[in-house]
């Protein structure tokens, strides 16, 4: 580490930059360090693990730990390696721009300890994660008044700072973290009276759905949305309707009494620096464009973990930013694939991640489907031609899903300049 | 707000309503010999009708100078940039393009250039098709010309309420927030003033610059009987990523009833699309409902076909509030001795506010009041360092001087921790009042993520408990317990 002041500010040269810590950064910055590159992390809460850290169920670990952790717990294992690892830490300090378009990058990061930092980088690794969609995402009309929260800012509320936000909840949207809301709220002496979920099936796991729902009487409308929320100074109550063809049906109506209201509706990346730095945006994610080696449309510009694609598993993340980690080292070492290949959603598959394909380095993919469906069948195909199927017992939009290409399975491609992959589900 | 406690409180003048009519009265009365409270019920200042609007400084061609609202329009537009100076706010002259879509609206666009020009609308142009591309290429096509007056502008109308307060505080004005003006009678020369929670104020002179309530408040103490209704007016805002953003603020051709939904690049970034146009009876009623949320979506992009809903990151409504024949009441009581009407102050209330301030103060003279000049008046308030504005050298200097510039607690929209305590040690002590001074939640995530740092904040600077941080005024506690 090398440590200059230009007119006053101070500047420091590395490797690599890892920008956020939580379960990607911290993967990727280990991962750097391990292939002996130089390596600054820079994190702006004062903790590391990000997300991870208000997760205090159990559900996370099983792929990288082997066994069941909860999300600090899981945070601990990787924050020690990262400790014992030759990886400089900043926390409490913000990146605030990064110009990423030359040889040699710089981010400007904002800190009550440091001061303004600029850190001059070869390579950059994001790791930023996401933030909540919120209510005027989904566009929910009534009143606003106190008692909107979204999910995530309640499990925070609850979980590290101690405090109760409401008592009588209604929570929109079944995904994982409603639902292990609402088992929460309960828990801490709250009344759970409605999850409410757009779609005709459940968005989280099912697992989630028994423990946190059935085990607790919380009834579960499906197909249904809060129309209205009502209440001056703090909500009141909320409307709930049914869906017919889509639209509220307003005849259907029903009113649920309440002083909170939680929405659980969605994550989006949080790639307002990328797009400020100029980097390409799948629309269908809202991250990077990525190659075969995460590597964005920006030379030397690496994206990995929910920055890059909503995750639902942290493992998944750990694995995903080890590769980000380790194709950044290369891409220092001018060690980049001798060629690749476009990888394309077909039919069934929203995206898949990364967009390129290496057949010298063949490795996982992760895809998310467009239907539900039960013994389900995974086909890819190169230039039109079926090269291999997998067959998979169940999908759905709301679960991430991945295959594995091995060396074996390339071996007798006949892969052209121009081939393209396709992925699709039937 | 910080307010004083208001038991002992006796003034010159009582100034009721701290929206942008009753505060741009204060400042200007500020200048003179005066004992002067601003009184407001809500929690905060700029909590009524001066928080959601469209922020428009108006064009000056949209109304004939037959009324009083288009006279101090005009009066009002030109006083900007001196006020800007004088109070640090955000205000950007961007101009206001008018676009006509087929050769009927472009009749109309010949009326108000007639009328723009009548009134002395500085630089009023009448575009062609070509003309109105090169000024804003993301229009819809199918424009076939327009107007543009370059001296229409926007402003965070809450921040500047902010500023002209403080400026009237520095220079002696007392403002009492959570003071509901509830009962008044005479006493002697004096009117005593009853608040809802039973403190009291009295006046010489008193002003009623209450918006919505004006009627009530004009009944309250025995003047004219009048009728303010409230017609709503919804909006969408736009991230500060969308495609959609708009060089000038972008006007369809008015209707009747209102000056149509708009396109308007704010001047923090972010774009505002609306308002409707809603007749409505409740005067608390703030709400949004879907119905109008789509007419809104559709009607924008009738004017920028780049506009799209998921760039939307918030909605809200503004109730404007009218009289029945459209115009200012501004006036001296006839009924009610030394009480002055300031009722009426729909759009273009925002742009004459400054002029308000100057047309009240001589109605105050002329009532009877004696104005004699402040010889240590300071038109100047302070500026505050934010963080956003600055680039990273002038930021490291800030920060070294003040480590808490360096603590980014609203990622979206950057602002500091620094920032935050500043509002909160000016008296904004609920998260909204934060919210309207700093910006922090204002933007993409609104709050998800700062929202818990802000609660912390407040606990730590004000020593209050967590039972009683607010999100706007009483009734509005945010959080219910602890573990
Ligand atoms: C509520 C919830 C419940 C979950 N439950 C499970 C579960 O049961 N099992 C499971 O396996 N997975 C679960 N997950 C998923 C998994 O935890 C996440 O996908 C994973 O932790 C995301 O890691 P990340 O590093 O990509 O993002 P994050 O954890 O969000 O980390 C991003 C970090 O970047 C920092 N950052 C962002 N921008 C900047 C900047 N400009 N400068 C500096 N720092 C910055 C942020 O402060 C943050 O610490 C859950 C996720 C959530 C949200
Ligand atoms: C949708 C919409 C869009 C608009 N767009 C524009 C625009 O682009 N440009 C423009 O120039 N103008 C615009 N306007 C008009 C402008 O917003 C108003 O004219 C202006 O805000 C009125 O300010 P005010 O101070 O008169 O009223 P308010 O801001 O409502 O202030 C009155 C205050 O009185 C207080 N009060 C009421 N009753 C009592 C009581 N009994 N005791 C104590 N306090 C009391 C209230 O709490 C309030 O704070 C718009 C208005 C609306 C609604």
């Amino acid at each position: 580490m090398h440590c200059e002041g230009r007119e006053g500010m101070k500047e420091l040269q590395y490797d690599v930059l890892v920008i956020g810590a939580g379960a990607a950064g911290l993967a990727a910055a280990l991962e750097v360090s391990r292939n002996n590159a130089s390596c600054a992390l820079v994190e702006r809460e004062s903790h590391l693990g990000g997300i991870l850290i208000q997760c205090i169920h159990n559900g996370f670990g099983l792929e990288e730990y082997k066994e069941e952790l909860t999300g600090p717990e899981f945070a601990e294992r990787q924050v020690q390696a990262v400790r014992a690892a030759d990886v400089d830490i900043f926390t409490d300090t913000t990146v605030t721009q990064l110009n990423a378009e030359n040889d040699r990058k710089e981010a400007y990061c904002y800190s009550a300890v440091y001061g303004v930092l600029r850190i001059s980088v070869r390579a950059v690794i994001l790791a930023m994660g996401c933030r909540e969609r919120n209510r005027g995402n989904i566009r929910t009309p009534g009143t606003r008044p106190a008692g909107v929260y979204t999910a995530g800012l309640a499990q925070r509320l609850v979980n590290i700072e101690g405090y109760i936000p409401g008592q009588d909840v209604v929570i929109v949207g079944s995904g994982d973290i409603g639902l292990i809301m609402a088992r929460r709220m309960t828990w801490v002496g709250a009344k759970v009276h409605a999850v409410i979920e757009i779609q005709p099936y459940p968005s989280g796991l099912t697992r989630n759905i028994v423990q946190c729902l059935n085990d607790f009487d919380i009834p579960l409308y499906l197909s249904h949305v809060v129309s209205r929320i009502e209440g001056k100074q703090r909500v009141e109550k909320v409307q709930v309707s049914p869906l017919t063809n889509g639209i509220p049906d307003e005849e259907n109506s029903f009113e649920i009494p309440c002083d909170t209201l939680l929405l659980s509706v969605g994550l989006i990346p949080e790639n307002e620096l990328s797009k400020e730095a100029g980097m390409e945006i799948n629309p269908q994610t809202n991250g990077a464009l990525v190659d075969a080696t995460m590597m964005t449309s920006i030379d030397g510009v690496f994206s990995c973990g929910n920055v890059l694609h909503v995750h639902d598993l942290a493992d998944w993340v750990a694995e995903e930013a080890r590769r980000a980690g380790a194709y950044a080292v290369r891409y220092l070492r001018n060690e980049r694939p001798k060629r690749q290949i476009r990888i394309k959603a077909g039919a069934n598959v929203r995206y898949i991640n990364p967009a390129m394909f290496d057949p010298d380095n063949p490795d996982k993919l992760y895809f998310r489907s467009l239907i539900v469906k039960n013994q389900a069948k995974l086909q890819i195909k190169l230039d039109h031609k079926p090269v291999k199927e997998v067959r998979l017992s169940h999908v759905q939009p709301s679960e991430m899903l991945h295959v594995k290409l091995k060396p074996k399975d390339v071996a007798g491609w006949n892969i052209m300049k121009d081939s393209v992959l396709e992925v699709s589900i039937e | 707000m910080a307010s004083t406690d208001a038991a002992a409180v006796r003034a010159d003048v009582a100034i009721i309503g701290a929206g942008l009519s009753g505060s741009c009265i204060a400042r200007q009365l500020s200048a003179y010999e005066l004992d002067i409270v601003l009184l407001d019920k809500e929690c905060d200042v700029s909590m009524g009708v001066s928080r959601a609007n469209s922020g428009i400084v108006h064009g000056g061609f949209h109304h004939n100078l037959k009324y009083l609202k288009s006279r101090l329009e005009i009066r009002g537009n030109l006083m900007y940039d001196r006020l800007q100076r004088e109070l640090d706010f955000p205000f950007k002259r961007c101009g206001i393009l008018v676009a006509a879509l087929n050769d009927e609206e472009m009749k109309y666009i010949d009326h108000l250039y007639t009328q723009g020009v009548e009134n002395g609308a500085i630089g009023i142009e009448m575009c062609s098709r070509e003309r109105m591309f090169e000024l804003e290429p993301k229009l819809n096509p199918d424009c076939v010309g327009g107007l543009h007056a370059p001296g229409g502008g926007v402003l965070e109308p809450y921040r500047f309420v902010f500023s002209v307060v403080e400026s009237a505080q520095k220079n002696g004005v007392e403002v009492v927030t959570n003071f509901e003006v509830v009962h008044a009678e005479r006493a002697g020369e004096r009117y005593r003033i009853h608040a809802a929670d039973g403190r009291q104020v009295e006046a010489r002179y008193v002003v009623n610059a209450a918006g919505l309530f004006a009627d009530r408040v004009s009944e309250i103490f025995g003047a004219e009987e009048f009728q303010i209704i409230p017609r709503k007016g919804e909006y969408f805002l736009l991230d500060r990523a969308t495609e959609a953003a708009p060089q000038r603020v972008l006007f369809p051709v008015p209707t009747k009833v209102s000056k149509g939904m708009l396109v308007i690049p704010t001047v923090e970034g972010t774009v505002l699309i609306g308002p409707t146009a809603q007749e409505i009876e409740d005067k608390e009623d703030v709400s949004t409902n879907a119905d109008q949320l789509n007419l809104i979506l559709d009607q924008a992009r009738k004017m920028v076909p780049k506009v799209s809903q998921t760039d939307v990151i918030t909605a809200f409504s503004g109730l404007r509030p009218a009289l029945a024949d459209g115009d200012f009441y501004i006036d001296i009581s006839a009924k009610a001795p030394n009480f002055i009407q300031v009722a009426g102050i729909q759009s273009p209330g925002l742009t004459a506010a400054p002029a308000i301030g100057e047309y009240v103060k001589d109605l105050v003279k002329k009532a009877g009041c004696s104005l004699v000049e402040k010889a240590d008046w300071d038109p100047y308030v302070s500026k505050l360092p934010r963080i956003r504005d600055l680039g990273p050298y002038e930021a490291d200097n800030l920060v070294n001087a003040n480590p808490a510039y360096g603590n980014v607690v609203c990622r979206c929209e950057e602002i500091s921790e620094a920032e935050i305590v500043e509002a909160i040690r000016r008296g904004h002590t609920t998260l909204d009042g934060i919210k309207y001074f700093t910006r922090a939640g204002m933007g993409r995530c609104q709050g998800g993520f700062c929202s818990y740092k802000i609660i912390k904040l407040l606990i730590r600077e004000t020593g209050m408990s967590y039972k009683d941080i607010q999100k706007c005024g009483a009734g509005s506690e945010l959080l219910r317990d602890a573990l």
